[in-house]
């Protein structure tokens, strides 16, 4: 960092030495800005290792099986379902709630109807609460492992299958399981989405580049 | 300043001066102008804010102006304000107080500066297009800031560019700290204001690319199809809050931490003693410095973190309490049994460390879990970080002008103005902010242009307040333009207990000044 007296008592050597401390903080900036971007992969690695953010994956039927059955306590799991602004489907469940025993496979069934006169992709996006319960509640079917397509006044029954396993908390007496219904068209969502936009469907002028939304 | 003498002076005049300058002080003019003409815009907001909550139901703005001018306040207060007033100073007195004859980088400080009112313009024209500017307050959350038209666009680019600026500017003030400083200067003896920069320095560098990185990721996930923040394709908005906010928290230590660095050059010259406990100062700012990048989740407790989070984060919270405690102590103790006189700047200095140490306190009450489930979001939060951030940052600001403006300008200041300046700012500031911390006890929501009845009264008081000490900031620039102009002349020291290097230039200070080195004992 050139504190050495005799390097900055000269115009020329005090020039460089700047130049250079600058280039070594801008490298410091560059690495902060990946950092930023790092932070994504390391906040998902988080939340799967340490099981939070109600996130859960899809476990294979096998390994459900030979999980063993509490009989000894009851959880009550209940079911709710959201189509959001951008998507015209009616979305329900059949079953407001059911109650088991841990290590017990269920089947529930939601309703999706497609209220619209086009046909539409969706994708439901689930959520486990509390988030402590995520990891402990396995599904082995469910309609949000995959994209669904209505046509026009289409509707259908979809399965969810799940177990929650005997290893769940004591304390937790009720999950929660939700879906968000997202369109996967981001043009389309932005149609019959309007509404969730104060004021500001007059986008006429906005240069909307939108790619279909069906990365994830 | 205008008046600057002709003798060795030498610099393009009329408009080509200021656009071309490299000089440490015409682009530390440059940076004080551009802060002071947006404060004058943040604080026309502020009004039109405070006048929609005069009374309970919706009466001069839509909601959706009223959500857009609470976001572009803030913005415009944080990024327009404060941010380039304390890069200003810097620029100003740093080269002055090091014995350097100017910044490190003289090309990149004037493009520093030159990128500023182009991101302010850009912020600003936001609210003119098609669907307004950004609402969604000033820490652009998604699913709001994914969702909303051009403004929201024009707002990413924007802060974009501040941010660029901030961090240009940094890079700046490190070199010049670490390679400029006159022969014998040692860091452990640089006036704290200096120190208090330097650090504050880092933490820019460390802190600004991260949310360059969430803005990039705002921007491509509107218009890119990325999916880092929108649920519909796996992201999760979440993230966002947990990176906004590992930018967010330094964020706060950069705009109170050269605040810290003027009290402690305005209190010892009125208190005619030197700062108490030098080192310790040093050291309990470096320590605030790196404490603020692992507490960031304090402000997003309600989400949903997982219990040792929680406590993880409420426990390393408070511990900021500790060094911020010891630099009130500091000042506290600098004064004690001193020969405190009560110029206006250490008016602004003594208040702003009193209000400050009344937004710490509630700071400490948002630090503990439990209780913030119930603050969060409303008006006690709102309450707090105008204690901190007006009545600490702003009032030291404030104190730090009237401190070197003889400098500057070689004229001494309207005294009695300056004391009613400061006193009408210190009840208005009061009357406006004090009464929300009971609004937001009693459950008053903030961002929100309607209110239930029952909190007619403490509104009103506020707005009052509100009024009050925006009019009152007229007889500063009423103040400032006449000590530009002329006055009785400013003596080289200017105060009698001013130690420093500044303090042995002239009144106003030559255009280029230590050219060569002073000596240091």
């Amino acid at each position: 960092m050139a504190k050495a007296k005799h390097d900055t008592s000269k115009p020329q050597d005090r020039q460089t030495a700047n130049r250079r401390l600058a280039t070594k903080l801008a490298l410091v900036t560059v690495a902060m800005f990946g950092f930023g971007y790092a932070l994504s992969p390391m906040y998902d690695l988080m939340c799967r290792v340490a099981g939070i953010n109600g996130k859960t994956g899809r476990t294979d039927a096998q390994t459900v099986a030979a999980q063993p059955v509490d009989q000894s306590r009851t959880v009550t799991v209940e079911f709710t379902g959201l189509a959001t602004s951008g998507l015209p489907w009616e979305f329900k469940p059949l079953v407001k709630k059911l109650e088991l025993h841990p290590g017990e496979t269920a089947e529930v069934k939601y309703l999706a109807r497609n209220l619209s006169q086009e046909e539409i992709t969706g994708q439901a996006i689930p959520s486990v609460t509390p988030g402590e319960s995520a990891p402990h509640f396995k599904k082995t079917e469910c309609f949000c492992f995959t994209q669904q397509t209505l046509k026009p006044g289409e509707s259908r029954e979809m399965p969810v299958r799940f177990v929650v396993d005997a290893g769940l908390d004591k304390d937790i007496q009720t999950i929660t399981l939700s879906y968000s219904f997202f369109n996967t068209d981001k043009l389309s969502a932005k149609k019959y989405g309007g509404t969730s936009l104060a004021k500001s469907d007059d986008h006429a002028a906005h240069p909307e580049h939108s790619h279909n939304a069906s990365g994830g | 300043m205008a008046t600057a003498h002709a003798h060795h002076d030498e610099h393009p005049t009329g408009i080509s001066r200021w656009l071309f300058t490299t000089n440490h002080k015409d682009i530390g003019t440059l940076y004080l102008v551009f802060a002071f003409t947006m404060a004058i815009v943040g604080g026309l907001m502020s009004l039109v804010i405070r006048s929609e909550l005069w009374q309970p139901g919706l009466q001069i703005v839509n909601p959706h102006f009223f959500n857009q001018m609470t976001t572009v306040h803030a913005l415009v207060m944080i990024f327009g304000f404060v941010m380039p007033a304390f890069t200003g100073l810097a620029n100003w007195m740093i080269p002055m107080m090091i014995g350097a004859p100017d910044m490190a980088l003289p090309r990149l400080n004037n493009w520093s500066f030159w990128i500023l009112p182009f991101a302010a313009t850009l912020l600003m024209t936001s609210l003119f297009m098609p669907g307004g500017g950004p609402a969604g307050g000033w820490t652009i959350y998604p699913p709001l800031s994914v969702q909303g038209g051009i403004g929201v666009d024009f707002t990413l680019l924007a802060i974009h560019m501040l941010g660029m600026s901030s961090i240009l500017g940094s890079i700046n003030i490190i070199a010049t700290v670490l390679n400029m400083r006159a022969p014998g200067l040692t860091l452990m003896k640089m006036p704290m204001f200096v120190w208090s920069w330097f650090i504050t320095a880092f933490l820019l560098i460390a802190s600004m690319p991260v949310l360059a990185g969430a803005v990039t990721m705002l921007i491509t996930d509107r218009h890119f199809g990325t999916h880092f923040f929108d649920a519909a394709g796996g992201g999760d908005p979440v993230l966002f809050q947990h990176v906004r906010w590992f930018f967010g928290h330094p964020e706060v230590y950069i705009l109170i931490l050269p605040a810290f660095g003027m009290f402690s050059q305005i209190i010892p010259t009125f208190a005619r003693k030197p700062l108490f406990g030098y080192a310790s100062m040093v050291f309990a700012t470096a320590s605030i410095a790196l404490l603020s990048f692992i507490v960031w989740a304090h402000h997003m407790y309600t989400v949903g973190m997982p219990m040792a989070g929680e406590i993880f984060f409420m426990y390393a919270t408070m511990l900021i309490a500790v060094p911020t405690g010891v630099k009130v102590f500091n000042w506290i103790s600098t004064m004690w049994r001193g020969s405190m006189t009560f110029e206006t700047p250490m008016l602004w200095a003594i208040g702003g460390v009193f209000t400050f140490t009344i937004g710490g306190l509630s700071g400490i009450m948002c630090a503990i879990t439990p209780a913030d489930f119930q603050y969060q979001d409303t008006y006690f939060v709102v309450a707090h970080f105008h204690y901190v951030i007006v009545g600490g940052s702003v009032f030291a600001l404030f104190g730090a002008m009237y401190y070197w403006l003889p400098k500057w300008t070689g004229h001494m200041y309207n005294e009695t103005l300056g004391k009613w300046h400061f006193w009408l700012t210190m009840i208005g500031f009061n009357l406006t902010f004090f009464p929300q911390h009971f609004l937001g006890l009693a459950g008053m929501p903030r961002r929100i242009p309607d209110y239930a009845l029952q909190f007619t009264e403490f509104n009103q008081w506020s707005t009052a307040g509100a009024f009050l000490t925006i009019v009152s900031q007229l007889i500063f620039f009423y103040l400032a333009s006449q000590t530009l102009k002329g006055g009785s002349k400013a003596t080289d020291k200017v105060w009698e207990g001013a130690e420093g290097l500044e303090w042995t230039l002239p009144s106003p200070p030559p255009y280029h000044s230590f050219a060569v080195a002073p000596k240091i004992k």
